[in-house]
């Protein structure tokens, strides 16, 4: 490539991603690659600190790295440039030029608003079910959360699969600004509101991703209606294997304080440093909510029976036959992958490493490397 | 879902919601609604600072204005919360309290123990404290000590429309008497508030920033005053954890005397004078529980033992500000025996 | 304001009416005669002030109340809680400080209440109750019950800017409540001649724009008839009346009380104006009721007293678990 016009539409801005709806800005806490380094697609590139969590910033294109614009520590507004990648035979006037610009840019903080995920509501049985939405390709994946959690839990999943379809999570009956009431608390309840926005959408086929009691839920959905589940990705999903750690389930349900709380998120992680004074403070603002103490205790009836699992998933797997990956990570001190065993042979499972409950928090790429695997069939 | 909306709106919004759900819930007080028998607009004011706007035609008999009587409304409060409503009064400044101090202290606070345990009084008083608004003597001061003396009352100071919201509705469903202070100066502050109910509890503090150098303890509006502090200590490598007690009675000691053990330097900070109020509260708690992790003497930043002046340099210098806060703690940090 | 008419015979009452009436009166008596002649012995701890020789009033205006009804009362307080019908033996308990008591010991003479009988309890500040009751008032017209808010208070609070901001606040609310001062002739050891400014507290109704009535607080069925008038007007939405009640207290301001300040009208009133006995002759007069009927009275009664001291002195005390409990609801 020697056409200067051309060689300047192959420089890629490496920006700061907006992983969720409440983040305006990232830290780069360490940078993984240096100027000149050659790096391949999906090559992790910078860790990045939100106010939530840490996560890891991978490479959108193979290319070399021509420039690292903004430094470690810095904060950066999302939509920023923080690199520059581009063919090695790039010419360097033109790099300079737009670092130039980018560092301009940066430190002025005149960013472009990045839109994040569109924000919706469906009505379903009399409750109201809230929704982000990000992509607008094809295939359609919806995202469904675990026990306590809601779908900015999706924050480093949503983004990167959003390329390839339109993604949707959504927050179950209880959760997040989805209305708390969440009547028997059974699966069939959560499962029926998760098949009640799918109609509302109009959505015909869907790759489901459920993590924990969220996979339980995808699994009844799919179990009710085999024909419309295209797919199930089950992130450490409940009903699977006998084993639960009941205690941090309780302890989650009853923790008022967040102090009381911190010791019990700290089980979700296999590095507790995830577990940040942020995390905990949006989980006790959102235990704070009318409504969901009840919720949550109804749902801890579905989730335990004594301190033995109250689902049993793997017997409605049955009613389905398409594909099923399952991604576990092996730290896992809520759903040991022990449990695992019980898709052997029926799924495709990938066990990962450095990753407890929270895999799509703590190693979000296994997650989505397995519903891209599903998606390319 | 949380959205930004001000102080102001956070108190509005917690009444609205909990005089929705709850049809015992009244409010009275000083032009609360405003134009009570005058001849142009009901609702003309909605409270003196317009916190209560819009309550009025929404809920039609339930915002009622009073004479400027606070003793006899203040008590029908008291009286009315014997009788199975949930009444929020609203006593315009807290430097009022002279005028009906004993319908809350001598009769709402001793109810309880004195009926032997069988009264419930739930009775919420809304006022206003602080300095700020060049309001002078009798309209600036920060009395919650005197009502954190009295056992009985639960005493309230949010310091952000977060709290404002989770704070006022756990006092209108709190079954004791509250007294809801509210720091004038804070009325247009902004912050993100969940468009839902919720309750923030009594007696638990927030850490607002971690930070294992000093503890900084600081009430009401100081909390922002020590945010912006220990933000410029931050730049010279110094981490200060801020507490926000939230509630002065019950008060959250743990939280405290923890952040001190891990810390060994206390301030606290404090717009209220300082003889037998708050920062002399917590400070005796921690020389008396946590003497042992002390590592340099505790520090109070309060306002001068003088009533709250009226000219504006006098009034500045009057509110402990980011400057005295820092200074402060670099006294704790440069302490040597 | 006008003064009411002495009622001339029985106000209508049939005979059980005038028996309860009665035996609410002579329990009151004897209540403060009794404890009159305990304080003297120096077990019963603290201040204690009597009710004695004001029965009609507690009396009348409470055979009109029910429990939708509230009242708030005085530190002269035992005649208000017995005629609200709070538990004899569990006052009596109460003053000799016995977990036993109304309040679990934790109150005393003066703090003496059961809010589950709408008696929001003695008061030791004097002007303290009025502004409570605009409040149970203002409660009843809220909920729709029809019912009304009563307040006692002496000659002494008629002064308290605490009563006159709430009569000003019933009359502007348009509160069902009632403000039945009780001018025993004395605030303390000062005579209301003296310290009240204008010639009756009900003479103050004008300035709160109510209806002001005086009555003789030594005919039960004056009082009956004044208060019922004022109670059924309230209960109709007709707002808030003042009615000032007036008569001597057979004792001093406290229990130890020399009373040098005063001169021989406690022994004229006892003679010829108590209260029992004028109801007794009135409905013994009127052939309603027969003296051998109001005798059993007087003897159940001082059963009752009698078992409510005994009971009371052999009653265990607070512990030291007491002392810090039932300061809040939730702590």
């Amino acid at each position: 490539m020697t056409d200067p016009v051309s060689t300047e539409d192959t420089i890629t801005k490496v920006t700061m991603p907006k992983w969720g709806l409440s983040m305006k800005s990232g830290k780069i806490t360490s940078w993984f690659v240096a100027e000149g380094d050659e790096v391949a697609e999906g090559d992790e590139l910078a860790d990045i600190d939100t106010d939530k969590i840490t996560g890891v910033l991978e490479s959108p294109v193979p290319g070399v790295v021509r420039r690292v614009l903004a430094e470690t520590n810095e904060d950066a507004p999302v939509g920023a440039t923080i690199a520059l990648i581009a063919p090695a035979d790039v010419p360097e006037e033109l790099i300079d030029e737009a670092a130039r610009a980018a560092r301009e840019e940066l430190d002025s903080g005149a960013v472009d608003e990045v839109a994040g995920p569109a924000l919706g509501t469906v009505r379903v049985d009399g409750r109201t079910l809230s929704y982000a939405t990000l992509g607008t390709a094809a295939e359609t994946v919806l995202l469904i959360h675990g026990y306590g959690g809601d779908k900015n839990s999706w924050l480093f999943v949503q983004e990167p699969l959003s390329a390839r379809a339109t993604v949707h999570a959504i927050d179950l009956p209880g959760h997040g600004d989805s209305t708390k009431d969440v009547g028997d608390g059974s699966l069939d309840t959560l499962a029926g509101a998760v098949a009640g926005f799918l109609d509302q959408q109009g959505i015909e086929r869907v790759h489901v991703v459920g993590h924990s009691l969220g996979g339980a839920v995808a699994t009844a959905a799919a179990a009710r209606e085999p024909g419309r589940i295209a797919s199930l990705t089950l992130v450490a999903p409940a009903g699977y294997g006998d084993q639960i750690n009941a205690d941090y389930l309780r302890g989650f349900a009853r923790a008022s304080s967040r102090r009381e709380l911190k010791p019990h998120l700290t089980q979700l992680f296999a590095d507790p440093g995830h577990v940040t004074r942020q995390l905990a403070d949006d989980l006790m603002k959102y235990k704070r909510l009318d409504g969901v103490q009840q919720a949550l205790d109804s749902l801890l009836g579905t989730l335990l029976n004594g301190d033995r699992p109250g689902i049993d998933a793997a017997g409605l797997l049955r009613e389905f036959t398409g594909p099923v990956r399952v991604v576990w990570g092996r730290a896992d001190q809520v759903l040991p992958a022990a449990n695992a065993a019980a898709l052997e042979g029926r799924a495709q499972i990938a066990y990962v490493d450095n990753a407890g409950h929270m895999v799509h928090m703590e190693q979000p790429s296994a997650v989505v490397d397995a519903v891209a695997g599903t998606l390319d069939g | 879902m949380a959205r930004t909306i001000s102080y102001r709106e956070a108190v509005n919004e917690a009444l609205r919601q909990e005089m929705e759900r709850d049809g015992s819930v009244i409010i009275m007080g000083e032009d609360n609604a405003g134009g009570a028998g005058s001849p142009g607009e009901d609702d003309a004011w909605g409270g003196v600072l317009g916190v209560t706007k819009g309550l009025q035609q929404r809920f039609p008999g339930r915002v009622l204005d009073t004479p400027i009587s606070e003793s006899a409304f203040v008590g029908a409060a008291v009286g009315a919360a014997t009788r199975g409503l949930r009444p929020v009064a609203e006593l315009m400044f807290i430097d009022f309290m002279g005028v009906c101090f004993d319908q809350i202290f001598n009769q709402a606070a001793k109810f309880r123990y004195m009926f032997g345990g069988k009264a419930v009084t739930p009775v919420v008083v809304r006022t206003m404290y602080g300095a700020g608004l060049n309001a002078a003597a009798q309209h600036s001061q920060c009395l919650y000590p005197l009502f954190t003396h009295i056992p009985g009352l639960k005493v309230v100071l949010p310091s952000s429309p977060y709290e404002a919201k989770g704070l006022l509705i756990q006092a209108i469903r709190d079954n004791d008497p509250v007294i809801f202070c509210e720091h004038k100066a804070l009325y247009d502050m902004t912050g993100e508030v969940p468009e839902d109910s919720y309750t923030i509890p009594f007696g638990e503090a927030d850490v607002v920033r971690d930070g294992d150098d000093v503890t900084i303890v600081a009430l009401g509006r100081m909390v922002s005053v020590a945010e912006e502090a220990a933000a410029e200590l931050a730049r010279q490598d110094v981490q200060a954890e801020i507490i926000d007690p939230r509630t002065t009675s019950p008060l959250d000691r743990d939280t405290i005397l923890e952040s001190v053990e891990n810390t060994g330097r206390l301030v606290v900070v404090d717009e209220a004078t300082p003889r037998c109020g708050m920062a002399a509260d917590i400070s005796a708690l921690v020389a008396q529980e946590a003497f042992g992790a002390l590592r340099a003497p505790i520090e109070m930043v309060t306002a001068p033992h003088t009533p709250v002046p009226f000219a504006q340099p006098l009034e500045q210098l009057y509110i402990p500000d980011t400057q005295k806060v820092a200074n402060a703690v670099k006294k704790t940090l440069d302490w040597k025996k | 304001m006008t003064p009411t008419q002495p009622a001339k015979a029985t106000s209508g009452l049939d005979q059980k009416a005038l028996l309860e009436a009665y035996r609410t009166m002579r329990t009151i008596r004897e209540f403060e005669e009794r404890l009159h002649l305990e304080f003297a012995t120096g077990e019963i701890p603290g201040f204690v002030h009597l009710y004695a020789g004001e029965e009609a009033s507690a009396t009348a205006v409470c055979a009109h109340l029910d429990e939708r009804d509230s009242i708030a009362s005085t530190h002269r307080g035992h005649g208000h809680c017995i005629a609200k019908g709070v538990d004899v033996k569990e006052m009596m308990a109460e003053i000799y400080g016995r977990v036993t008591g109304s309040c679990r010991g934790k109150g005393g003479s003066m703090h003496i209440a059961d809010l589950s009988k709408g008696m929001l309890g003695a008061n030791g500040i004097v002007g303290g109750g009025p502004p409570l009751i605009c409040g149970t008032a203002l409660a009843a017209k809220h909920q729709g019950t029809g019912g009304v808010g009563v307040a006692f208070f002496g000659d002494g609070a008629s002064n308290q800017g605490t009563t006159l901001e709430a009569l000003n606040l019933a009359s502007v609310w348009n509160l069902p409540a009632i403000f039945v001062a009780e001018n025993n002739g004395y605030a303390e050891a000062t005579a209301a001649t003296w310290s009240v400014a204008c010639d009756n507290i009900a003479d103050r109704a004008v300035g709160f724009g109510m209806p002001g009535v005086i009555v003789d607080g030594f005919d039960f069925f004056a009082v009956y008839e004044a208060a019922g008038e004022a109670i059924e007007r309230a209960r109709e939405g007709g707002g808030p009346t003042l009615i000032e009640v007036k008569f001597t207290r057979y004792y001093g301001h406290f229990e130890g009380d020399q009373q040098t300040y005063r001169a021989d009208e406690v022994a004229r009133a006892r003679a010829s104006l108590d209260c029992l006995k004028q109801f007794r002759e009135r409905v013994t007069a009127s052939g309603r009721l027969d003296t051998a009927a109001l005798d059993g009275v007087d003897g159940e009664v001082a059963g009752l007293i009698e078992a409510a001291v005994a009971e009371a002195k052999q009653a265990p005390v607070p512990t030291a678990h007491d002392l810090t409990t039932d300061v809040y609801v939730t702590y």
